[in-house]
């Protein structure tokens, strides 16, 4: 019984973690009473099983994981779901996603291109996932705009019981639905803020093997909303307050920022109507930010944060 | 160019190579990983004149269908030359040369990857030669599997691969242009090092049983070197991006990795 490793090390492929009576999880393989290393990630020792968290890698599917896919194909009874990243198609069959009696035609409920938020119901490496989509939160997506991540990241992005999304939902009053295959819906009334979500979501990626990312993250977007209120003030409360930058400067900030990143597949969708009423928010964790009239106001925010701070805290004290 | 002449002699009165190398040591080389952004892994690897880019995308859906395998991935190597890595323009379509060097690249790497996690799907390898220097088809295998590491691709183990000659009756590992062109022979081989195992051997030339036993043990010292290379090279691509993090905050980092994905599929019993 030997152990080859530190907590958290990073590992590479055929590295040797370790001897003896342990097991090999995800990302390892025993080999002769020895663990090695399958992939280059995170080493972590549970009991006596070893595993290593990838820190690369498409999106492997598996029972219970919320996806966020887009239908590419309508098969008869069946939507074919793609998940952006990975080699296997989803199937949807109406029967797990509408209420009957349904008409025959299913294109009429979702048609091609429409992006739907459901869950995996089963998965073999032969047939490709199933998914279904009745449940709280898992319907069809409308409005807003996509962006992918890295799915070996998502983790991070859901943060410790969801601490760091819910922290960036508090703090810019998105709504925002983060699929397990690493897509991400973001929708907002104000363009800025969504920006700013991208931004933060983006930071999340570049930095996921970091720590204190929470609160990094967190002071980013404080930051960054303070540029941005007195353009938010401006549009949304044309009296209110006065205080902010100039309008013009503020404006430009943002977008410079966010936008050059190549590699993220943002889609912006067609412009956010703030007309829609939004409905019930599917969400990773369960509390959801009523968003009915909420603003981007900073007032608001503030007491907010300071109830969420020691709540974080207790947690990451266990 | 100047047109090439053979040397006088490609190992001179004091036992050293033309470049200055003695018998068994490798020329200098660099490995660098990640070095492309729109594929899912990638790696660099300059050994001497020699320099190649490996590109990995994938397991992603296959095209054409009809390759499918229903138990495995199925691994499609793609050794190209750059039409300026070589003295006179290479013609650009593919060579046998190439797809040989293709197969015999996927062939090696083949044994290490867990094929079987992707059934139906395809994991591509796209190897690019820069510039040509010798020992091309061995610094791709290096590039490769640490462009498949990149791409978060489960495998048994990184694959460091050199080849040995023989020039004027001397043993010499990692053959440059003008040992390989106008030495006696050259051996490319691939290891695994942890298992010791050889996933490559090709000859070229002739040699005796003893130097074919010498030849191999050089490979394999050289191999575990490379592999050592290889290693830092991939430790170092992602603890640069680990950037600072300290020990002080485990508890905040831990139950990121609780939330893990894979958490459903752990198997029964092994």
């Amino acid at each position: 019984m030997a152990l080859f490793f530190t907590k958290r090390e990073i590992v590479v492929p055929g590295q040797l973690l370790a001897e003896g009576r342990y097991r090999a999880d995800v990302g390892a393989y025993g080999k002769d009473e020895k663990v090695y290393s399958a992939v280059v990630g995170l080493a972590e020792l549970r009991g006596n099983t070893v595993k290593v968290v990838p820190l690369q890698g498409v999106y492997i599917p598996s029972e219970g994981d919320l996806i966020i896919g887009k239908i590419t194909i309508v098969a008869g009874n069946n939507w074919k779901v793609d998940l952006g990243s990975g080699p296997y198609l989803a199937s949807l069959h109406a029967n797990n996603a509408l209420r009957r009696p349904y008409d025959d035609d299913i294109s009429r409920y979702m048609g091609i291109g429409d992006v739907i938020v459901a869950e995996v119901s089963a998965f073999d490496r032969n047939s490709g996932p199933f998914l279904f989509m009745k449940g709280r939160g898992l319907q069809k997506l409308e409005g807003g705009m996509l962006m992918s991540i890295n799915p070996a990241k998502v983790p991070r992005v859901i943060g410790r019981r969801g601490s760091m999304i819910s922290m960036i939902k508090d703090l810019l009053r998105v709504q925002t639905v983060v699929g397990q295959n690493g897509i991400i819906w973001i929708r907002s009334r104000d363009p800025k803020i969504m920006r700013l979500a991208v931004k933060a979501f983006e930071m999340i990626e570049a930095e996921a093997h970091t720590s204190k990312l929470t609160d990094r993250v967190h002071d980013m977007l404080k930051e960054e909303l303070k540029n941005l209120k007195g353009s938010i003030d401006e549009d949304d409360y044309p009296s209110d307050e006065d205080e902010g930058p100039p309008k013009d400067e503020a404006f430009e900030e943002a977008p410079v920022e966010t936008e050059p990143e190549p590699e993220v597949e943002s889609e912006p969708a067609p412009e956010p109507e703030p007309e829609v009423v939004p409905e019930d928010e599917p969400t990773e964790t369960k509390e959801e930010p009523s968003e009915v009239e909420a603003k981007p106001d900073k007032a608001k925010a503030k007491p907010k944060k300071v109830e969420e701070k020691p709540e974080e805290k207790e947690v990451s004290e266990e | 160019m100047s047109p090439e002449v053979k040397p006088d002699y490609l190992i001179s009165p004091e036992g050293l190579r033309n470049d200055g190398r003695r018998p068994d040591e490798m020329r200098p080389i660099e490995m660098k990983v990640g070095v492309l952004k729109q594929a899912d892994g990638s790696a660099s690897i300059r050994q001497g004149k020699t320099y190649i880019i490996a590109a990995v995308y994938g397991p992603r859906e296959l095209h054409p269908r009809h390759l499918t395998q229903n138990d495995r991935a199925y691994l499609r190597v793609v050794y190209r030359m750059a039409t300026f890595s070589v003295p006179d323009r290479k013609r650009p379509a593919p060579s046998r040369r190439e797809k040989e060097i293709s197969m015999v690249i996927a062939n090696s790497l083949r044994p290490v990857i867990f094929l079987e996690e992707f059934p139906k799907s395809v994991i591509d390898v796209f190897v690019t030669v820069i510039q040509a220097d010798g020992g091309t088809r061995c610094a791709a295998i290096n590039a490769a599997s640490l462009a498949l590491a990149d791409a978060g691709i489960p495998m048994r183990s990184l694959v460091p691969s050199v080849a040995v000659g023989k020039a004027d009756g001397h043993l010499l590992v990692d053959l440059g242009d003008e040992e390989d062109k106008y030495g006696q022979g050259d051996i490319p081989m691939a290891t695994i090092p942890h298992s010791d195992e050889i996933v490559l051997l090709q000859q070229d030339g002739s040699f005796t049983r003893e130097e074919i036993m010498e030849a191999a043990q050089m490979g394999i010292t050289s191999c575990k070197y490379l592999h050592e290379l290889q290693k830092d090279a991939l430790k170092l691509a992602y603890a640069r991006k680990e950037g600072e993090n300290g020990g002080d905050d485990d508890d905040d980092y831990e139950d990121d990795l609780e939330h893990d994905l894979g958490e459903a599929e752990i198997p029964g019993d092994d």
